[in-house]
């Protein structure tokens, strides 16, 4: 039960096989077992979540369950969820109990879904490995010792080590597909503006876009189909239709433009990982796919251009977090400065401050010409490299992280090698286009140990049902998805 | 040596919104502290701004009344700083590219001793929307201070000039002129206790006759245009004897005693924050099309100055009736309600400017308070326009009415105050005091021109004041043979 996708799930549920509280129970005593080691989820609340549990089998004994009624779902803790401690894994949040709902858990709760718990992840989604969370690192169910990638490095855990039936994640930079990759799993981030901001807790706005974490492409689609909608709380949401992210899972990828971009397999990409996403590109030739070369010139710029403009939107999207109103507040102060000073520098950890300063720094008189805005002017110039590549193709492929998972601890006092984590997967978030990683096979770790790749399937502008069908389509004929951490059953 | 004061002000005008800026707040003032501040109002985490469309459209509404260009695009950034008011630690206010660009205004400068009155074309640089913040309360709870987030994110259009003014006078005009206009259009209700139209006034002096501009202090939160008076006269004051005395002017913000008249520095420029701005990426560009600003200008009221125009054309009223009336829209308004209710436009313009203002003054009351309605003071014009009473007689008429005593023809009747007209019982008058002022007809046949008004003057008498004075002069004219 705990392998099965969520379609089987709600078909189960649907007929009376299990019930949501029977579903849940399943999860949360696999939770009590696993968690404590993994440190998946920083707040379970059993009592809440078998409430919700017992309100879903209320609908679906009305008759008004949808997909997801009654299927537990984990809650990346960047959600305000009302009643929830909501900490963005932070000290400076610690004690906040969100008031209100952020406009993705309003749409999984109106869904019927259960929410397990909320999850595990870099503090203030600041990181590639989780370790910068104030509640502890993640490890990664294929290997303890080592991390599961970040932000979203607890959902993905949960996804793994089937915490969870699936999870919701956020990716500023690749916070869902770099942890998706190293865990395991499939992840994907929409198009900027497809999944509301609303309740989401801000790092940098012009980035910041939820998405779902799951096991397969078709669990993904379905998730979207509660996450994504317009929110007029949310000046970014895009008004569009209401669309069927399963619309196409099955369209055949006989035709499918592939574009390889030459800059995603150069220096810098661990060996094994390239073995696997090419293996799993000739794996998209047999199933009719047709391989474009392409080329997005200024690839190489997205870091720095990303150092630049995620911390200056942090550096004033941290500020409301001074004390004064909830929060971390310094026990001792002798003035209004003082308690400002004490409480962030005890509130935040190191790499949330370094992002501060540095965002502070490049938005500072002087300097804001020569970092802010040339960081504005490259981001157009890599959209228009997207722009120019999908006249050539209709999906870009590579791999989403340049290295399988790294040792707890590995990485953590060198800040730039932590960045090039994200060197696949930056640009689109600078492009505002849909990404998404998929299990495409294993390599060997430098002790021997088999862990997960992802390979990445970047889209167009509002094409995410056609990356489901990409990625689904594989799925039909490959079970490298299916494949469960050992030690966990 | 002579010295000339430089003036510009910047305004901050609360926009009369039932909503915030960016939430749906309410934005009533006087409510208990922090019962109007929403989840957006205290900056929890994850909320995020929603432009009012409402606060856009008072915007535009200024935009056209001060003939300005409004931006087809314009921007909304992020002013950071830390204070415990500003709950987001940001302020959303617009810098590079605000919604208002280039305007302009006209202001009466009122006659000052031998000066006479005069306009003069106050240039706007530039008005842009941005929030407020939220409010420090100190003492309210012992050895602490509280924070009260009602007024976070009430809507303000802050509306900056020119350094275009030479005198107190002129920046009082400008402000006066600004703070009508701003509730003419109805985008503020102008109350300035409660900080709805707030100013700060940028004071620098210069030899007269230079062109480069002194350094300037800012005169910050001006509430009344009193203050306003005292403080530039003060700062102007201060400003030059700093410089006979060899000083050099610091550029400041100074803040206004009233209880002293003062100006005192609070902090100099160089402390100054860098407010980082930048582009909110939490909210879109702003775009205004020009069917946006055709729908704005459907809705809105006739201007003040194309009222003046159509005063001077249509009701044949001078120049400086018209922008007497137009000064102020309540004003007008009563105009316009006493002419359409009958009365004759210039007698009511005259009335309005002149015993209708003395008695408000002396009341200190607005015109929307009158005891006396525009159609009541239109049924006394009346009497006076069909000769049923004199002008004198309708002063005391107006009194009664002011008093509310009652309606002008009960009045007229009660106090017997209608005017003789009838030709028979006023020839009657006339042939009785001919005959008993024989002496005064000699002395005028004989040429004094001033024994016709003595006679006019006894017939009047004669008729206890009720004789219509024109039917009197001319019917002694035919009967002397003048």
């Amino acid at each position: 039960m705990i392998n099965s996708s969520l379609k089987t799930l709600g078909q189960m549920l649907a007929k009376k096989e299990v019930s949501s509280v029977e579903l849940t129970q399943a999860f949360l005593n696999r939770i009590d077992t696993f968690n404590p080691e993994i440190n998946a989820y920083i707040s379970l609340d059993h009592q809440k979540t078998l409430a919700q549990a017992q309100a879903a089998d209320a609908m679906i004994a009305a008759g008004n369950a949808g997909p997801l009624t009654g299927i537990p779902i984990a809650q990346k803790d960047i959600f305000c969820a009302s009643g929830w401690k909501t900490t963005c894994g932070s000290k400076m949040l610690a004690n906040f109990v969100a008031p209100y709902d952020a406009d993705v858990i309003s749409r999984f709760d109106a869904a019927g879904a259960v929410n397990l718990g909320k999850t595990n992840m870099d503090e203030f989604a600041m990181g590639s490995s989780n370790e910068t969370s104030y509640f502890g690192g993640v490890k990664n169910p294929w290997d303890f010792t080592r991390v599961p990638g970040g932000s979203s490095g607890g959902s993905a855990a949960a996804v793994s080590a089937r915490l969870c039936a699936a999870a919701s994640g956020t990716d500023t930079g690749g916070s869902i597909r770099q942890p998706a990759s190293l865990c395991g799993l499939t992840g994907l981030k929409p198009t900027y503006g497809v999944v509301s901001r609303y309740g989401m807790i801000a790092f940098a706005s012009s980035l910041d876009q939820a998405g779902p974490m799951a096991k397969s492409a078709e669990d993904c689609a379905l998730m979207m189909n509660v996450m994504a909608g317009f929110d007029e709380r949310d000046s970014t949401s895009l008004n569009r239709e209401k669309e069927d992210y399963t619309r196409d899972l099955n369209k055949p990828l006989q035709g499918l433009r592939v574009g390889l971009p030459k800059e995603f397999f150069a220096e810098g990409l661990d060996a094994g990982v390239d073995q696997v996403i090419q293996a799993a590109i000739a794996e998209y030739k047999n199933l009719g796919a047709e391989i474009v070369e392409i080329s997005l010139p200024n690839t190489g710029l997205s870091i720095p251009v990303y150092y630049v403009l995620a911390p200056a939107e942090a550096s004033s999207n941290l500020s409301r977090y001074d004390g004064v109103r909830y929060g971390h507040r310094t026990a001792e102060y002798t003035d209004l400065m003082d308690m400002y000073c004490k409480s962030r520098a005890e509130g935040f950890g190191a790499e949330v401050k370094r992002r501060i300063l540095i965002g502070t720094y490049v938005l500072s008189a002087g300097y804001y010409d020569a970092y802010y805005l040339k960081a504005q002017q490259i981001r157009r110039l890599i959209a228009q490299d997207f722009e120019e590549a999908f006249k050539h193709c209709d999906v870009i492929m590579g791999p989403a992280a340049p290295s399988t998972a790294f040792k707890a601890g590995e990485k953590v006092d060198d800040p730039v090698a932590m960045y090039l984590q994200d060197i696949y997967t930056i640009s689109t978030n600078l492009a505002g286009l849909p990404g998404m990683s998929i299990p495409a096979g294993f390599s060997a770790g430098s002790d021997g140990k088999a862990l997960p790749v992802g390979l990445q399937i970047i889209g167009n502008y509002f094409d995410e049902a056609r990356m489901l069908n990409v990625a689904h389509q594989y799925q039909q004929v490959t079970d490298w998805h299916a494949r469960m951490p050992e030690g966990l059953a | 040596m002579e010295w000339e004061v430089v003036i510009g002000l910047e305004t901050h005008t609360q926009l009369q919104t039932k909503t915030k800026i960016f939430s749906g707040a309410s934005t009533a003032f006087g409510a208990e502290p922090n019962t109007q501040a929403c989840e957006v109002s205290i900056a929890l985490p994850g909320v995020l701004p929603v432009l009012n469309k409402e606060a856009v459209n008072c915007a535009i509404k200024f935009g056209l009344a001060v003939n300005a260009e409004i931006a087809p695009r314009s921007v909304f950034a992020r002013k950071n700083y830390f204070y415990p008011d500003l709950p987001k630690g940001y302020q959303i206010s617009q810098y590079e590219l605000p919604v208002v660009g280039k305007g302009a205004v006209t202001i009466q400068v009122p006659a000052a001793g031998k000066n006479p009155a005069y306009e003069k074309v106050i240039n706007i640089t530039r008005a842009h929307l941005e929030e407020d913040a939220g409010k420090s309360v100190h003492g309210a709870v012992e050895g602490m201070s509280g924070i009260d987030l009602n007024r976070a994110g009430t809507p303000l259009l802050e509306i900056v000039t020119e350094p275009d003014m030479r005198s107190a006078a002129e920046a009082v005009a400008y402000a006066k002129k600004l703070h009508e206009l701003v509730q003419w259009i109805g985008i503020c209700d102008g109350n300035m206790q409660e900080g709805s139209f707030r100013c700060d006034v940028n004071v620098s002096v210069r030899p007269k006759g230079s062109d480069k501009l002194g350094t300037r202090r800012e005169i910050k939160n001006l509430n009344s245009f009193k203050f306003m008076q005292q403080a530039i006269e003060f700062e102007t004051r201060w400003q030059i004897e700093t410089l006979e005395d060899g000083g050099t002017i610091q550029q400041a913000t100074v803040l206004f005693n009233p209880d002293t008249g003062e100006t005192r520095a609070m902090r100099s420029k160089e402390e100054a924050n860098d407010y980082r701005y930048f582009p909110d990426p939490d909210l879109l560009p702003l775009e205004v099309t020009e069917a946006d600003k055709a729908r704005v200008k459907a809705e809105m009221p006739e201007l003040p100055e194309a009222m003046k125009a159509r005063f001077e054309s249509e009701y044949g009223l001078t120049g400086y009736d018209a922008a007497t009336l137009t000064a102020s829209r309540d004003v007008a308004d009563y105009f316009v309600a006493a002419v359409k209710a009958g009365a004759d436009a210039k007698p009511a313009a005259n009335w309005v400017m002149g015993a209708v203002s003395a008695k408000l003054n002396a009341e200190e009351k607005a015109i929307t308070e009158s005891p006396l309605s525009a159609a009541q003071l239109a049924s006394l014009l009346k009497r006076i326009a069909d000769n049923t009473i004199s002008n004198n007689a309708a002063k005391q008429v107006f009194e009664a009415m002011w008093a509310g005593e009652g309606e002008a023809d009960a009045i007229i009747e009660a106090k017997g105050l209608k005017q003789v007209s009838d030709t028979g019982a006023i020839e009657a008058i006339i042939d009785e005091v001919l005959a008993a002022n024989a002496a005064m007809v000699e002395e005028f046949k004989a040429g004094k021109e001033k024994a016709f008004n003595a006679l006019v003057g006894q017939a009047m008498k004669a008729s206890k004041g009720k004789a219509n004075p024109a039917q009197v002069n001319e019917m002694l004219k035919k009967k002397l043979g003048a």
